[in-house]
């Protein structure tokens, strides 16, 4: 056995003992989604809300026989297939192995089955089959499909014919047929978009740039915090400009304000990369607050299990 | 805190044994030395301790780091803070689990804000799992604690319609071209608070929580670009693309929350006028997280210096040769 295989191997029993000691015999155990029962629709069929570990201790101390807070088993499986996943996908940054290549191939194939009952039942539905179809998808899926809305409507049958026409490429002769919805997908999303970002970005942000270098406020007197202000921002722009304007050589005052240009290049940069770390560890902390909250049960920031972490204890340092 | 470390001693033994091997590196070999052929897994490593550390401290203790909002945090409150009881307003929740980290906080806070103002909510989302994120903070925020609130009357979920800025484009004139039910199968027609309602223009504010594509860029070139007096727009974004909008305020956006820093900005706004003398802790998601960002931004920095150091040092000794 390898020095690697050796070290997981113990870690792994490490923690599965941990698991199952905190689990069985520990006083609130760990790793349990709870639900609320209901009665729904005349008595006929049950609901469940979701509850927590905090509502089934109430109700049990209210009635010990009670039966409405129970555990959810499949809730609860589920909450530890998230666990398991998280820490298969975490595997990676030690190395490659085979946690980690289950947690990528379940991803990609429940991504792919989700896209696709998606796409059926939120695009093709409601968008092309209730209209050419409104009686029977009315009937079958949308049972509030009345009125105005519910009227067929013909001119559906084209996008149909463009949509078969796409899907022709996929048959062995006459691949070129999907060529054409191609041709009017990529004219409708280049016209659409060029609008909008000639209109919402370029005439815009020539507009947002034109500012006056000495702001006066309401009362007629200088603000110097706000003219620096629109200074920079004229004055990063030029010299951002400048950069980017090869038709001359970027010599004397052109060269010197392209290497300011740079600079401003490189502080946006570098406030892309802080914002962007930001995030990275924002999504982190919320997996690994799941994992400590949610699963062990060892915090309860929200106060959703223990007593003594009640509201009315957040204090600021 | 020696309260947290004498009853935690445990989870600080283990980070210190995990880390333990490190150190004896480190004195046996040198400090640069070491560094310059350090495992990137202890960085990981480092980086896991000095984000678990806080949130478990944090979840333990309740405490939070005090947080003082922007002017851009502000403008988002104010844009809100202003509109009247009953207004109607459009909350875009355009994301998915994958960011619900960042983003859950700051919708959460934006919802319960509207609540608290006794705002109309007409929530809708241009990503698929954005059904559910909407469900989730109804649940959260509505169920919980304005419970008197009526679907249909105050609040409704329009949920997802695929077609990204095609959608926006068609709803700025025309909402029910595209939507004729709401998520729960209802007809618009029969849903009180739709009566009149025929485009979004008929909004008081737009609220997007956006992750990306199709998200805060599309609804400003598509919604308040055309009709700048009449749709005025906030957003909630990801840290990623926080830096892409800053170009469209004030004059395209009227407020800006990024990441988790806006989040915990805009949650201390909306806590000090609505939360009460002791908030609920499902209001302080964005500052709790502030703790590990605190520690984890104070490792890296120091990991930028420490290794710039390290290379200027190997480039003078270089040019000394």
């Amino acid at each position: 056995m390898s020095r690697d295989a050796r070290l997981w191997t113990t870690l792994m029993i490490l923690g599965a003992l941990a698991l199952l000691v905190r689990a069985a015999w520990t006083d609130q155990g760990m790793g349990r989604e709870y639900v609320r029962a209901s009665p729904a629709a005349d008595g006929r069929i049950t609901r469940y809300e979701p509850a927590t570990f905090g509502d089934y201790q109430r109700s049990v101390a209210a009635d010990p026989d009670q039966a409405t807070v129970r555990v959810s088993v499949p809730r609860s499986v589920g909450l530890w297939l998230a666990a398991f996943f998280t820490l298969a996908v975490f595997s990676f940054l030690y190395k490659d192995n085979p946690f980690y290549k289950i947690a990528e191939a379940v991803l990609v194939g429940v991504s792919a089955a989700y896209w696709m009952v998606v796409g059926f039942w939120d695009v093709l539905v409601p968008n092309l089959f209730a209209k050419i179809f409104p009686g029977v998808v009315q009937g079958w899926a949308m049972p509030g499909l009345t009125g105005p809305e519910a009227e067929r409507n013909l001119w559906y049958l084209v996008p149909l014919g463009l949509g078969v026409m796409l899907l022709w490429r996929l048959a062995p002769r006459g691949a070129w047929i999907a060529r054409w919805p191609l041709a009017f997908i990529i004219g409708t999303t280049a016209g659409l978009r060029l609008a909008a970002f000639l209109h919402g970005d370029f005439l815009a942000q020539i507009r947002n740039t034109i500012l006056p270098l000495v702001v006066l406020g309401a009362d007629g007197t200088f603000n110097p915090g706000a003219s620096v202000a629109n200074i920079l921002i004229v004055g990063s722009v030029l010299c951002c400009l400048a950069y980017f304007f090869f038709s001359f050589e970027h010599k004397g005052v052109v060269g010197g304000a392209a290497r300011v240009g740079i600079w401003v290049l490189m502080i946006t940069f570098g406030a892309g990369f802080g914002y962007t770390v930001m995030g990275r560890i924002a999504l982190l902390a919320i997996r690994l607050e799941f994992l400590l909250d949610d699963w062990l049960w060892l915090i309860d920031p929200a106060g959703r299990r223990m007593a003594t972490l009640a509201q009315g204890l957040l204090v600021n340092i | 805190m020696g309260a947290f470390l004498r009853d935690e001693w445990w989870i600080m033994l283990l980070a210190a044994a995990s880390l333990a091997p490190l150190v004896r590196r480190f004195a046996g070999e040198g400090f640069f030395p070491a560094l310059r052929t350090l495992d990137r897994r202890w960085i990981f490593l480092l980086m896991f301790w000095s984000v678990l550390l806080p949130i478990y401290y944090i979840g333990l203790t309740g405490q939070t780091f005090p947080e003082v909002p922007s002017a851009l945090s502000q403008a988002t409150f104010d844009e809100i803070e202003r509109l009247q009881e009953g207004d109607p307003i459009l909350l875009s929740f355009d994301y998915d689990p994958a960011s619900e980290g960042e983003l859950g906080p700051m919708a959460t806070a934006f919802v319960k804000h509207a609540a608290a103002k006794g705002l109309r909510m007409y929530f809708m989302a241009l990503w698929p799992v954005g059904a559910q994120m909407i469900d989730d903070t109804i649940a959260r925020v509505i169920h919980t604690d304005y419970p008197e609130l009526v679907y249909g009357q105050d609040y409704v979920n329009l949920g997802f319609k695929s077609g990204n800025e095609g959608v926006i484009k068609v709803i700025v004139t025309n909402l029910r071209e595209l939507y004729t039910t709401d998520v729960r199968g209802t007809a618009i027609r029969d849903i009180p608070m739709m009566e009149g309602i025929t485009n979004i223009q008929q909004m008081r504010l737009v609220i997007n929580v956006s992750a990306g594509y199709a998200g805060t860029k599309e609804w400003v070139q598509y919604a308040v670009t055309p009709f700048p007096d009449r749709i005025r727009l906030v957003a909630g974004s990801t840290g990623v693309q926080a830096p892409l909008l800053y170009p469209y305020i004030p004059g395209q956006l009227a407020g800006l929350l990024g990441a988790i820093k806006g989040a915990a900005e805009y949650e201390k706004l909306v806590v000090d006028a609505y939360g009460g003398p002791n908030p609920d802790p499902r209001y302080l998601e964005g500052l709790r997280r502030m703790g590990p960002q605190l520690v984890a931004h104070l490792l890296i920095i120091t990991l930028i210096v420490v290794a710039n150091v390290l290379y200027l040092a190997d480039r003078r000794r270089e040019m000394r040769r």
